[in-house]
């Protein structure tokens, strides 16, 4: 299988379901779509994460009902810093597709999707434990892995890999 | 959503209730979750796991590897299913690299897999029934493990942390008399399923101590994000090996093994069917077995033989230059799942076009399928917490990474 080209183009990724129903509403804002090696990705605004999983939970034609996963990627020093991924399943369609959210470095915050999908208490936990990302709304926003007293954010690009001495 | 409710106040309980401590060091938490419990009497009236003592930083050390030395460290993290991980890895990386694997490595890593799982299951089983009080269990499920670990000592050299798949193919060719031996284990392997199940699928302590306990619907399941037998045994019917097949799983012929119950005799009796559709995935790999290279033709990426390298100037060339400074992906980024004894597992790797991976990051199905523990266990006995935890099937190590 070997390499394409990523296609980046909106217009020629509309047939994508998930695509095409984010594009379709008029609550989420979409940045912008990527498809490379078999995964599509959409960028959506921070301020319409929540609508936007909302609208592909409940997609009739192809319902992305399960939440795989929630991280984030720190891309220190450009700006904005910090990219929110989700990964979503249809477990009727077999589809993924993948969300991202942009965020500035200084005091990155985003809605939570908690409410919608309970699974996303500890992956949002984690990230913010890592990463130091804020989730508003989210039920029980604490440390998860590191240590309650724990200072900074381990997986941010500015931290060293040996930590601080 | 009752049991999404923090436990912000648990130093206090409420009048009538008191805070008890299960672990990090109790032997039913398999490793060392803790669980801090409000009970009322016997009863369970909020639960809260808290983890993170194994966290050892693996997504930040793989940051400051080549991208063939994270293949070590994924086994750490579920030291249960090691070669699982390398392949979901090494899958990842492939799809980035745009690598055409060769059909032997591919039915060698489905072969592997599939031994693993079994492996791994037995470990379930054993300390699962261990923690109910069927003792004996625990000692035939580990005859069994023990040959398959020799298995993977054979192959790899390594009975636990194997790393024997690489980057585009496998470590070394299986040794002589290997297929014989997995021959023989997976003859013989069905009857002692058959042991396993006359001391537990009738018996009445254990139907009492798992049927209708730690029940969960289909709903709450998907929505808290459980995946594996703990999904199929609450009747969602998904495996990423038919669905979603990767590494040539759609060549074979298998059952999916669902129940409705979603309780913990539910999943038990999954993993139990698991282990016999497991045995004969190995039986048409050992079949089906294709000839021919078990690495895939790319001198940049996959080292040279042994040989070569000796006498070949250009062999050597590439081992210098792969083990000096590595082979650069090309940019971008992947989501690969596989379906892990546990569930999906996950890795996302990200790519800036170096040798070393800009983002490794692995999602746990143990860490997922432990939030669904407060929805299992509230409003039960405590010792029905204790046959939850052992039917999640949890590894810490995966959860704390």
């Amino acid at each position: 299988m070997p390499l394409v080209p990523a296609v980046t183009d909106l217009d020629k990724l509309k047939g994508h379901p998930a695509v095409a129903r984010l594009l379709a509403s008029n609550s989420v804002t979409v940045e912008g779509a990527k498809f490379d090696r078999d995964e599509m990705t959409v960028y959506v605004h921070r301020s319409s994460i929540r609508e936007a999983c909302a609208l592909l939970r409940e997609d009739p034609g192809c319902p992305f009902n399960y939440l795989s996963d929630v991280t984030c990627v720190d891309w220190y020093p450009q700006e904005p810093r910090f990219e929110v991924v989700y990964h979503l399943l249809s477990i009727p369609n077999k589809e993924r597709v993948r969300l991202k959210v942009r965020l500035p470095g200084d005091s990155p915050a985003l809605e939570s999707i908690t409410p919608l999908w309970p699974a996303a208490n500890y992956f949002e936990r984690e990230v913010f434990d890592l990463f130091g990302i804020r989730f508003n709304g989210h039920p029980y926003l604490r440390r998860l892995l590191m240590p309650e007293n724990w200072e900074g954010h381990p997986l941010r690009k500015d931290y060293p890999v040996e930590g601080y001495r | 959503m009752g049991h999404l409710n923090p436990i912000a106040s648990l130093e206090v309980g409420q009048d009538r209730t008191m805070i008890l401590n299960m672990g990090p060091q109790h032997p039913s938490t398999h490793g060392v979750l803790r669980v801090i419990l409000e009970i009322d009497g016997e009863n369970v009236v909020r639960i809260m796991p808290d983890i993170g003592y194994l966290h050892t930083g693996i997504e930040k050390t793989c940051e400051a590897k080549f991208y063939q030395q994270v293949v070590p460290l994924t086994d750490r993290i579920d030291y249960l299913c090691p070669l699982t991980n390398n392949l979901c890895y090494v899958l990842a990386v492939e799809k980035l690299l745009g690598l055409e694997i060769p059909p032997k490595a591919q039915w060698m890593r489905v072969l592997m897999n599939e031994l693993t799982r079994i492996n791994s299951h037995l470990v379930w089983l054993g300390t699962h029934a261990l923690d109910i009080g069927a003792m004996s269990v625990f000692l035939y499920c580990f005859r069994e493990r023990e040959d398959i670990l020799r298995l993977f000592e054979m192959v790899s050299g390594q009975r636990m942390m194997t790393s024997y798949f690489r980057i585009g193919g496998l470590a070394l060719e299986p040794p002589l008399g290997f297929f014989d031996r997995v021959r023989d284990f997976i003859a013989r392997f069905p009857s002692k399923v058959d042991e396993y199940e006359n001391l537990l699928t009738g018996n009445p302590i254990w139907m009492m101590r798992t049927k209708g306990v730690a029940r969960i619907t289909a709903e709450d399941a998907i929505a808290l994000g459980a995946s594996g037998p703990t999904l199929r045994g609450s009747g969602v019917d998904i495996d990423l090996r038919r669905d979603m097949p990767y590494s040539g799983y759609e060549n074979f012929k298998f059952k999916v093994p669902v129940s409705q119950d979603g309780d913990v005799f539910a999943r038990y009796l999954c993993r139990v069917q698991e282990l016999r559709e497991s045995n004969a995935i190995v039986q048409q790999a050992l079949d089906g077995m294709p000839e021919g290279p078990i690495k895939a033709d790319a001198p940049k990426v996959v080292l040279p033989d042994r040989e070569k390298m000796k006498t070949q100037m250009e062999a050597l060339i590439y081992h210098f230059k792969i083990i000096t400074e590595g082979f650069a992906v090309p940019e971008g980024e992947v989501y690969q799942a596989v379906e892990s004894p546990r569930g999906e597992m996950g890795y996302y790797v990200v790519s800036d076009g170096t040798a070393k991976p800009y983002r490794v990051h692995m999602r746990s199905a143990c860490l997922a399928n432990l939030q669904l523990l407060p929805a299992m266990c509230e409003g039960r006995l405590i010792a029905d917490v204790v046959a939850a935890i052992g039917s999640i099937d949890i590894v810490l190590g995966e959860i704390d990474r």
